[in-house]
């Protein structure tokens, strides 16, 4: 440009968290009335989930489970993409604080009849459940289902954005096996590009002071991954030497469209977890996966199944006990007044 | 008609490079006298007086990219709404895109879409047709016929022609009626499934993306067609540094291509889509920062000819759904002036420049004798306040839809009156106790 300066001076700019989280955290609460996501939120509200969570793993392990805190709560399971661990999961936690738990399915709802997300959402809202558990084939429909109602939000995983209680309770697994998230090496593996989990992971293991490597080919890799703080690898072995934790990535092969890899063969052969690849890793390393498995395309049986590494059992019981602390922390913070919308 | 004097106004027109006191006598609809020393006594008595004040009078706005929605979704705009917001907006010719509903690619639908128009009547309204038959991207229009009925270009909107051996006829073909090719510069297979700039931001969203190159590997195939061709060929909303760089070379040497840009390439930032705004969401989708400044650099310097507003009317169903799924563009006719006076308030550009690539500069473009105020021209004029401290209002646009994401946003800069051949077809002093009233009732 000639004869001065560069224009600099954008209309609008915004930040990229909500807001500063951080102000409002102090260790003895959490203080949002949504969970949107884990970017964002603070060491200490993250410590404060799991921590409730952990209290609740004993509990789930009793022959009577069943608590009253939710009781005459209503919660409703909103899930416009298909799944049964995490809505099970989900469901199992509110019966067991004693809340009154629908199910609702894409498949049964009127989306079908070509209601929108919006309507949907009114529509729920207006027969006042005290909290919607949702999950959306696409990213930032669960921001949008929160912004129409006054209950609060669960977001059970939103395209390719979050899974925010997939990431809590893989903390918790790996809390409860190491006692410390901090200074671990973490490696995720696989389908980054299309995974909600794996970018949850990657914020909460930050947050906590973990360090992330993130392992695949590079055309599983979202652009701009590297400024995540995390290390990137292609190569397997290279990306699991030394490392504490490994979490495999499912292969997302309905979410592809167009060609990512060129065969499952070929996938297994350079990013299939096997005893071989593992040797990398640390002996102690632990084995981890979100589920559901794909055996022989990103993860070998044998592995899988290695009752003194895979932690992949262990996750899902973690998972029950992480959605109880969030919907009792969610549900019970409704009603205070300094909670706000995440 | 009486005789109109327009007499204190800061006069701005840049086809003369004049920035002067003064005033214009309109008469029978033209201009006829033009100059710093007109005043009332110096001529005869039955004229009516406008004072301007000292506020500026330009060149009424010529913005070359418009969609209407008649025929077809008259929901979201019709041609009336849409000529009462382009005035409102100091607005007096647009070239409107072929992607109505049934599609431009034919006479009889040109010349429908004329004479609605022209039944209307407060600006001029010149389409543009499609360059290909159903937008298909497949087999040239009647290119000929469509340029004698009016057409002032060929385009496919808001979709790239893709094919290469289509597009190198299209240029060889429209040169021969002096009209212009407009593109949609994006490769449309990278473009595919995504609706962010691929980068940091869509990648925390989760959004699918599509590389910025996307943008110049298009304009730059298109620029060896017109090597090949000795075409004239214009990209459309140019919004990447990559691709004003490539235009810049390509006059250098001398091909005979332009572009224009739309405001919110220059005023926002990737940023504006954070939180799954989907009233941010453009087609190219908005930029990183330094594209952003790129975009402004390359409008002040004059590598990119022309801002158009990009007016894009979507009802709130387009909007109110996941990012994912959301139509993308914004209206802009009423924002275009005071979003890019924003360049001129920042320093980036003097005020006749910035004046120059919404009026003269694109009207060459299309080959039209508008966006001057030499003497015999009509009379198409936009009065307006330039530090004028304003929040956009979607609520108060005169275009049937809001979607705009510079709702809200303060900016500089109003238009006061609206001329069109003489006749005040916005007066800002008129609307006044409207919209006062307005927020008692609300």
């Amino acid at each position: 440009m000639p004869g001065g300066t560069p224009y600099n001076g954008a209309l609008m700019t915004s930040a990229i968290s909500p807001g500063p989280a951080t102000a409002l955290s102090d260790g003895t609460r959490y203080p949002y009335r949504h969970l949107l996501g884990i970017e964002g939120l603070s060491r200490l509200d993250i410590d404060f989930l799991l921590d409730r969570a952990d209290g609740f793993v004993e509990q789930n392990r009793q022959v009577d489970k069943k608590a009253s805190t939710l009781r005459g709560r209503t919660l409703i399971n909103l899930f416009f993409e298909n799944s049964t661990r995490t809505r099970t999961s989900f469901e199992l936690a509110g019966k067991r604080l004693g809340g009154d738990v629908i199910n609702m399915s894409v498949s049964t709802s009127s989306i079908k009849k070509g209601e929108t997300l919006i309507d949907t959402a009114m529509t729920l809202n207006a027969m006042h459940p005290d909290a919607l558990v949702v999950r959306h084939s696409e990213s930032g429909a669960v921001h949008l289902l929160a912004e129409k109602v006054n209950c609060s939000v669960v977001n059970a995983g939103d395209g390719s954005h979050e899974h925010p209680t997939q990431a809590l309770l893989d903390a918790l697994t790996i809390r409860r096996r190491k006692g410390h998230l901090e200074g671990l090496e973490v490696a995720i593996c696989g389908d980054v590009v299309h995974s909600r989990v794996a970018r949850s992971n990657i914020h909460l293991l930050s947050i906590m002071g973990a360090r992330v490597r993130v392992v695949a080919p590079p055309t599983l890799l979202p652009s701009g991954i590297d400024r995540f703080g995390v290390e990137v690898h292609h190569d397997m072995e290279r990306g699991l030497a030394g490392c504490d934790i490994v979490m495999m990535l499912r292969l997302q092969t309905e979410r592809m469209k167009g060609s990512f890899v060129p065969s499952i063969r070929e996938y297994f052969r350079y990013y299939g977890l096997d005893e071989d690849k593992l040797r990398a890793a640390k002996p102690d390393a632990l084995i981890m996966h979100p589920g559901p498995m794909n055996r022989g395309v990103e993860i070998d049986s044998v592995v899988a199944d290695d009752i003194a590494r895979s932690l992949i059992r262990e996750q899902v019981e973690m998972g029950v006990a992480v959605r109880m602390a969030v919907l009792e922390i969610l549900v019970t913070n409704q009603t205070e007044p300094w909670a706000k919308n995440q | 008609m009486r005789p109109t004097l327009f007499k204190n106004a800061r006069l701005l027109d840049p086809a003369s490079r004049l920035d002067a006191k003064g005033g214009i006598l309109v008469r029978d609809g033209r201009i006829a006298e033009i100059g710093p020393q007109l005043f009332v006594d110096a001529i005869q008595d039955d004229v009516e007086v406008v004072d301007c004040a000292g506020r500026c009078l330009a060149p009424g706005l010529v913005d070359m990219r418009v969609q209407t929605r008649e025929p077809g979704e008259e929901h979201m705009e019709t041609l009336a709404s849409l000529q009462a917001a382009a005035v409102a907006g100091g607005v007096t010719t647009v070239a409107t895109l072929p992607n109505t509903s049934p599609i431009i690619d034919d006479i009889s639908i040109l010349e429908f879409v004329e004479r609605l128009a022209q039944e209307v009547g407060m600006v001029n309204v010149h389409p543009y047709a499609a360059a290909t038959k159903g937008l298909k991207g497949q087999e040239m229009t009647e290119i000929g016929l469509l340029s004698a009925s009016g057409a002032v270009g060929f385009t496919d909107g808001v979709k790239a022609i893709a094919d290469a051996q289509v597009m190198r006829r299209l240029l060889s073909y429209a040169t021969m009626f002096g009209r212009v090719v407009i593109q949609h510069p994006e490769d449309p297979t990278l473009a595919r499934e995504g609706c962010a700039t691929e980068g940091e931001i869509a990648t925390r969203l989760g959004l699918p993306g599509i590389p910025a190159c996307a943008e110049v590997m298009m304009i730059e195939r298109d620029l060896r067609l017109v090597r090949l061709t000795g075409g004239r060929y214009h990209a459309a909303h140019v919004s990447t540094a990559d691709a004003i760089d490539a235009i810049r070379r390509a006059k250098a040497d001398g091909l005979d291509v332009t572009c224009d840009t739309a405001p919110q390439y220059f005023a926002l930032n990737e940023l504006a889509i954070v939180d799954y705004r989907t009233f941010a969401l453009m087609s190219p989708p908005l930029r990183a920062e330094s594209d952003r400044q790129a975009v402004a650099a390359g409008v002040a310097d004059g590598t990119v000819d022309a801002i158009a507003s990009d007016h894009n009317p979507e009802d709130q169903d387009a909007k109110r759904v996941p990012f994912t799924q959301a139509v993308p563009g914004a209206v802009g006719l009423e924002t275009l002036l005071p979003v890019s006076l924003g360049l001129v308030h920042d320093g980036a550009m003097t005020l006749l420049d910035l004046i120059d690539r919404l009026t003269v500069r694109p009207a060459r473009i299309l080959g039209l004798e508008v966006g001057t105020l030499a003497r015999g021209s009509w009379a198409d004029l936009a009065i307006f306040e330039p530090d004028r401290a304003v929040r956009i209002d979607a609520h108060r646009f005169r275009s049937k839809s809001k979607n705009s994401p510079f709702d809200g946003k303060p900016v500089q800069g109003r238009v006061w009156r609206t001329v069109y051949r003489g006749r005040t077809v916005f007066d800002l002093d008129a609307e006044e106790p409207r919209t006062r009233r307005e927020p008692a009732d609300a």
